[in-house]
């Protein structure tokens, strides 16, 4: 007998929680979020920025299925800046730092006005599993069991959390929360492989006692780029960071306290992320930099808290506060929280579906930082995805709410952790697309609203905006493609152009270099009537198509490759001509198409060919 | 699941002193031990009695090497067996091996199975099924070349610096507001044109690699009765053509494969050039001019009693090795078109020598072994081609992140010889070199 019984229950008040209950809720699903606490809900628990180049792709991605991370940063934001402007629309990652208070109240907000989500705060101490394997609810710490179509556990760094400043180790969550220690021995008795990861946080510091006239202040832009696509315009008043940087004194007092650090004296075996190294990585791996740049973000309006971003330390307490007083500007600056590292269990995310559904228990998914990744972003895109999935699967359907690796860094992301795992906390960077050019932050409305409209996610007021969109776009990218002229007619009007005889439509025009928006402007008049966007995404398309047209060959490549499923029951063992080694990596990975078993780390051509080869073989014994 | 055992014979055919019968699989202990009575020590030529496992009937005295892997060419268990040579004896030692359990192997099979293995990549699989194959000492010796790794030492290096290359783009991409040198983009820039002028460098050998492979093309052209059938045979050592007085004789193409110093070369005789008496004939001269216009070299026979012809002549350029026949019948002019002649004679042997030298220096400079690695595989070439295709449009992308594409298909084309680079050794190399995080 179950105490209450929801379609989806979610565990997990982070970002993947909130994102995995909201999108649930939308999709007409009545869900259950539990937390801890419910007045953190939508705390951002390290630093206080959201977005940037690839995690700003992900925020508008998240977004365009109308998803909070974008509308709640822009409601927090105080800081705007997009980054990479000087370079091409597909890389400009828009980013924005937000005041914390804010952001919380901003997301409780948009939690408490979604229909059919409630709220508890209590924790999830184990599953109950019902008959053949399927997760059909939890059991909570007041004791309550509560009955679930689905489960999603969003847990972060909460399983087996344990805290390290200097010596002192604290079992935790996050500083002044527990840790989940039922879920994680539930998570393994079912058999799911654990592994342990690390991250590490910087030192608070009283922004009443920080020297800013000494130092470069750092303005965000003016005006400022909106994280949401259904954003006007952002209200709060927009505060300046600044920046400063370790000096060569810095750098001796961390390498006299080294041994004192977590990490360096042995007492933490997780791996760490690269893109994110604690300041004394920073010091021991390049020890011929003078100097490690640090901003100061200050963490709201109304709070003095200021992050600075650029030293995160495990250091004790009294070696933090020489260290902070060794840097420019900050010689009086008091720390009101110290830094610290955490290691945590995360999941093996291999052992998940391209639907993030545990392969091994039906009806549970995973998402966010138990699956191996860090950052808001990276856990708010697996959260939505996985509370769409939780959706069809507590509907009784097949779980397949999967965007592909061409339409999506969401795809890219998730496909990346379930196909390679993970070797350090997994971050997004656009590097990691191999259809960087087709994948902009500033088309994911035209790239998946749509998508998210027929699985039933966008709401209303979304799906009409984007429409509007859509309709102007086509109207004037068909015009753009039917207007045009000779190069003799473009050198007539100014524009410098290859005089081959070639008729060029305002759209190839678009592309030149020697083309500037005054001539375009004049050649093609109707173009200053568009709005802003509607141009933005003309040129857009123009200044790459001359490539995405050539990578559309290889696109078409890797959809034919996808669309050869492997069956869920293939025994990799079983195929002739594939090594020992080749059979254990892809019996790790499972993948799902050839095309992702491609993408399995290691895996030979000559092993493709024999899954390719064996694939073909049994499809025409059964067709 | 266990791979099956299968052997081969790895030497030649046929009579010969020994004969070497390779095994490889997961059974080979066994076979092994069924046939010679117990498994000699690992990785020492030990001398044993061969005995049919049915029968115990002996089968030969043989020298029996045990590989245990993944330490062998195929890197599973392995074994040689040195066997006398003789039909005889190696149906019999095959029948027993089969009997023991073991399968005669497919053709490449054993290379097939070092390669799934990991114990050697795409390049060198490709070098070990040229080797079986090679018909010359020279293609041997490169085929051996490439099996050992010169060209995946060499397109490993180059992917090695596109990656560096890509990475520092990416670096320069991806973390905009973080401390990174300054010039990064100029630097991509520089090594991107470096690494395209090499690679154009080693495209330029003018196809060395693959002529070696394939084999050299030299057309034989002249008037009738010039005696270019004679020279093809006095060359060949032996009638490959029919050889009469009569003019017009040689009315289609007749070929021969020939060995000059180690270049496997295609000589072709041809009709004379003449206006033609019939239509066979006339036909048989379009295909003599078709030919000489694929060849690598072109021979143009004059004979030294007869003022040469037009149609021959229109064939004299530098590139052309032009000779005099018919020594005997009249001195060799001093020049031919502009080309001082080789004087031979065919009918006494005079100067066939000195035509031989001439020949093997011209199929050498066209083909001879280099003394770096040559491209030997028009997969390769083309592959490069791209790659340095892409280069070139790096020079000219306007944007990073066009910059980028290029570094990534470059990477991709030359990847498609040596195995894919993922991103994650791009950004290896990016968090190598930057220290990068906030």
């Amino acid at each position: 007998m179950f105490d209450a019984i929801f379609d989806v229950v979610v565990v997990g008040g982070g970002h993947a929680g909130c994102e995995a209950a909201a999108a649930a809720a939308r999709c007409g699903a009545c869900t259950l979020l539990l937390t801890h606490r419910l007045d953190t809900l939508g705390e951002m628990s390290c630093n206080p920025a959201i977005g940037g180049v690839g995690k700003g792709h992900l925020v508008r991605e998240v977004d365009a299925l109308d998803g909070l991370m974008g509308r709640a940063a822009d409601a927090a934001g105080i800081h705007f800046k997009l980054l990479n402007r000087s370079k091409g629309p597909a890389v400009r990652g828009p980013r924005a730092q937000a005041d914390r208070k804010l952001y919380r109240q901003a997301v409780q907000a948009l939690l408490r006005a979604t229909e059919g989500l409630s709220l508890e705060a209590d924790a999830a101490e184990d599953l109950v599993l019902g008959d053949n394997g399927r997760v059909a609810g939890v059991v909570t710490a007041s004791g309550r069991r509560i009955g679930a179509g689905a489960v999603v556990i969003t847990t972060g760094t909460f399983l087996r959390g344990m805290i390290h400043i200097g010596e002192t180790r604290i079992p935790a969550g996050r500083v002044g929360e527990a840790p989940s220690v039922g879920l994680a021995d539930t998570l393994r008795r079912l058999g799911l492989p654990l592994a342990r990861l690390k991250t590490g946080t910087p030192p608070r510091l009283d922004g009443r006692t920080i020297d800013w006239a000494a130092l470069e202040a750092q303005p965000g832009d003016d005006p400022p780029e909106p994280l949401s696509w259904m954003t006007e315009r952002i209200t709060n008043r927009q505060v300046a960071c600044a920046l400063t940087a370790t000096t060569p004194a810095t750098h001796d007092l961390i390498r006299a306290n080294l041994h004192l650090t977590a990490v360096y004296s042995g007492r933490i075996e997780g791996v760490g992320p690269r893109y994110c190294p604690s300041i004394e990585d920073k010091v021991v791996r390049f020890a011929d930099r003078q100097r490690h740049q640090i901003f100061l973000e200050p963490e709201g309006l109304d709070d003095d808290t200021v992050y600075p971003n650029g030293i995160s330390t495990s250091l004790p307490e009294a070696a933090q506060a020489a260290l902070i007083a060794s840097i420019p500007g900050l010689g009086r600056a008091r720390i009101v929280r110290p830094g610290y590292a955490i290691e945590y269990d995360h999941v093996d995310p291999r052992a998940l579906t391209p639907t993030l559904e545990v392969r091994a228990a039906p009806g549970l998914f995973l998402a966010g930082q138990i699956n191996g990744t860090t950052g808001y972003e990276e856990a708010a895109a697996q959260g939505l995805m996985a509370g769409l999935n939780a959706v069809c699967c507590a509907e009784g359907a097949v779980p397949d709410r999967v965007l592909t690796r061409s339409e999506a860094y969401a795809g890219v992301l998730v496909d990346d952790l379930v196909l390679q795992g993970v070797t350090e906390p997994y971050r997004m960077l656009t590097a990691r697309s191999e259809f960087r050019l087709a994948l902009r932050a500033d088309n994911a409305g035209l790239r998946l609203t749509e998508k998210g409209v027929a699985w039933g996610v966008v709401g209303a007021e979304r799906a009409r905006a984007h429409r509007t969109y859509a309709a102007t776009l086509a109207d004037a990218l068909a015009r753009a493609r039917a207007e045009g002229g000779s190069p003799v007619w473009y050198l007539g009007a100014g524009v410098p152009i290859n005089q081959d005889g070639r008729w060029r439509s305002a759209l190839d025009a678009l592309a030149l270099p020697a083309l500037t928006a005054d001539t375009a402007d004049r050649l093609f008049p109707w173009l200053r009537d568009l709005p802003a966007r509607v141009r933005a995404e003309l040129e857009a398309q123009a200044l790459y198509a001359p490539y995405l047209e050539r990578q559309a060959a290889e696109l078409c490549v890797l959809e034919r490759e996808e669309r050869l499923a492997i069956p869920a029951a293939t025994d990799f063992t079983a195929i002739p001509g594939l090594s020992t080694e080749m059979r254990h990596r892809l019996t790790k990975a499972s993948p799902t198409t050839l095309g992702s078993a491609g993408r399995v780390p290691g895996v030979t051509p000559a092993a493709l060919v024999a899954l390719a080869v064996h694939l073909r073989r049994t499809e025409a014994r059964f067709t | 699941m266990v791979e099956a055992t299968i052997f081969a014979l790895a030497s030649g055919a046929g009579r010969a002193a020994v004969a070497l019968l390779r095994l490889s699989g997961s059974g080979t202990a066994g076979v092994v031990a069924a046939l010679a009575g117990g498994l000699p020590p690992p990785r020492r030529a030990s001398l044993r009695r061969l005995r049919d496992p049915r029968t115990a009937e002996l089968l030969d005295q043989a020298l029996v090497l045990w590989f245990p892997g993944p330490a062998s060419y195929t890197g599973e268990d392995s074994a040689e067996l040195h066997l006398h040579g003789g039909p005889a004896v190696i149906a019999g030692v095959a029948e027993a091996l089969v009997s023991a359990g073991a399968r005669p192997a497919e053709p490449g099979e054993f290379t097939r199975r070092a390669f799934l293995n990991g114990r050697m990549d795409l390049t060198a699989a490709e070098g070990i099924a040229d080797l079986v194959a090679a018909e010359t000492v020279a293609q041997r010796r490169q085929a051996l070349r490439q099996a050992e790794g010169a060209l995946a030492t060499l397109y490993g290096g180059w992917t090695a610096r596109l990656t560096a290359l890509l990475a520092r783009q990416e670096a320069f991409i991806e973390f905009e507001d973080e401390d990174l040198p300054t010039g990064l983009d100029d630097a991509v820039a520089l090594g991107s044109a470096a690494l395209r002028a090499e690679i154009a460098a080693h495209l330029a050998d003018a196809g060395r690699g693959e002529r070696l492979r394939e084999g050299l093309l030299v057309a034989i052209l002249g008037a009738p009765n010039a005696g270019k059938s004679s020279l093809l045979n006095a060359l060949a050592g032996r009638e490959a053509a029919i050889v009469s007085a009569r003019a017009g004789t040689t009315r289609d193409v007749v070929e021969v494969r020939l060995d000059l110093a180690g270049v496997p070369v295609t000589l072709a005789d041809t009709a004379g050039l003449r206006e033609a008496a019939d239509e066979i004939e006339a036909e048989g001269v379009r295909r003599a001019c078709r030919r000489a216009e694929e060849a690598d070299l072109v021979i143009a026979v004059f004979a030294a009693d007869q003022a040469p012809d037009g149609a021959t002549l229109a064939w004299v350029t530098h590139a052309a090795l032009v000779l005099a026949n018919k020594l005997d019948l009249a001195p060799a002019p001093t020049a031919i078109g502009g080309v001082v002649p080789l004087g031979i004679s065919v009918r006494t042997g005079a100067g066939l020598d000195a035509l031989r030298i001439r020949l093997a220096e011209e199929a050498g400079a066209r083909a001879g072994l280099a003394a770096e690695a040559t491209l030997t595989r028009p997969r390769h070439r083309a592959a490069l081609t791209e790659a340095a295709g892409w280069l070139a449009e790096l020079d000219t992308a306007s944007l990073p992140e066009l910059r980028a594409e290029a570094l990534r298909a470059a990477l991709r084309a030359i990847g498609r010889i040596t195995g894919r680079v993922g991103v994650e050794a791009v950004l290896d190399a990016v968090f190598g070199e930057f220290c990068i995080g906030k």
